[in-house]
Formats: C-alpha cells, structure tokens, sequence
C-alpha cells in the first residue's frame, strides 16, 4: 500500500529547507519522524524542531496514515 | 469566545469596547482581564525597524481555540476575545489581544494569563525582526515571562 502525505514547513526551517511544502507518496507504516527523513533525504531531525500532525502536536513516533498532514517548524515566538 | 487573525492593524481598546457592546451578559461580569502585546523597536541591543509575523492558517486557530477551550473549562470565564496579527508590523503597532471577562478578578487575571502564556508556547506564530541594517533575523525563542 502506498499513502501520499503533505508535508510543510515554516518560518526559518522553510528558508533553510528552500521549499515551504512538498508531496511524499511511500509505502505505508511511516511515522512523523520518518516523513522529515524521507522529505529530507536523510537530513536528522533538528533537536529543536517542532512537528504537528493534521494540525495537532505529534510526537515524531507518532504513525501518519494516507492523506495526512505533517508539518515540521522551529519554536513558536507569537504575542 | 471569539479568536481573530488579522493581517490589519487593529487598536486593542476599541476592539475590547466594541466586543463588550455586544455581549449578552451584561450584569453578569464584574472583572474584564485585558492584555496587549505591543512591538518594540528593539531586540536583543539591536534597534529593529519592523517585523514580519508568519503563522500556521488552520492549526493556529486549531491551537487557539484548544487555549481558550481549555481556559474555559478550568476557570468561571464568561467571554473572551483574542486578536493576533500577522503579516508586516511596525514598531508600537499591537501584535495581539486577549481580553477574558469573569465575575470575580482573580479568574479574569489568571485565564488571561494562562491563555496568554499557552499562546506564548503553542500557537504556530513565528517573528522575523527587520534590523536597522536591513538584515532580517528570526526570533529564535519568545522570553520566559
């Protein structure tokens, strides 16, 4: 089975990555944290990088499923 | 409970005013909690001429009314407004608004405390100061308190 996902990125981890969004199509089973490497090409995920699923907090453990949302993203400096 | 995301500058105090107009629990608060976060034309022993505010659309709505939600269940709150700009901002334009209206003043000051300090740590907002020199610069990390 195979499961597309968007992944995004932003504020200065879009810059770095040159690129705020893309399409992962991979066979299923994936988690957040396997997203980033397979969108990467391997890159480790930055120990201060914040990642969400469908808008939510997730852990980089946490499983994604087909049609999910990942987005991956530096501390928040709202208000 | 009403959250804004506004890419327009908005004056706090007329918004506070205009929202209480409105509300139909007129008699029923005795506190009303307001905070502004303004920009300041310095950071970190630089001067910085202006800011721009990038954010999450969806999951920064998703995260504020989680905030509020849970303000809400925790704390009496009656109302509550929360107003938070994105986009280009110049110094001493307001950046956000929270307002929490309740009975009593300790829960007005603390659920608008707590929203504001939630916000502070789990809202995707995310500042690039624009330097004097005409550098940007990404603030790496909102200040403790």
């Amino acid at each position: 089975m195979f499961m597309s996902i968007k992944v995004r990125y932003f504020a200065s981890l879009k810059e770095r990555l040159g690129r705020s969004e893309q399409e992962l199509v991979y066979s299923d089973g994936l988690t957040a944290g396997a997203v980033w490497l397979a969108a990467t090409d391997g890159m480790e995920l930055p120990r201060n990088i914040l990642v969400a699923v469908n808008m939510d907090y997730a852990s980089p453990d946490a499983l994604v499923k087909d049609g999910d949302a990942v987005a991956c993203f530096p501390p928040v400096t709202g208000g | 409970m009403s959250i804004v995301i506004s890419q327009a500058i908005f004056d706090p105090w007329r918004e506070v005013q205009a929202y209480q107009d409105e509300l139909p629990i007129a008699g029923q608060y005795g506190a009303t909690s307001v905070f502004v976060g303004t920009m300041r034309d310095f950071n970190q022993g630089d001067t910085v001429t202006g800011m721009n505010l990038d954010y999450y659309p969806g999951m920064t709505e998703k995260q504020l009314e989680r905030i509020v939600a849970e303000a809400v269940l925790r704390w009496p709150v009656l109302e509550t407004l929360v107003l938070h700009r994105v986009g280009d901002i110049l110094p001493n334009e307001p950046i956000v608004l929270v307002a929490v209206w309740t009975a009593h003043r300790g829960d007005a000051f603390d659920a608008c405390r707590h929203i504001m300090e939630e916000l502070k740590t789990k809202a995707p907002f995310w500042k690039k100061e624009l330097l004097a020199s005409g550098d940007g610069r990404w603030v790496t990390a909102n200040t403790a308190r």
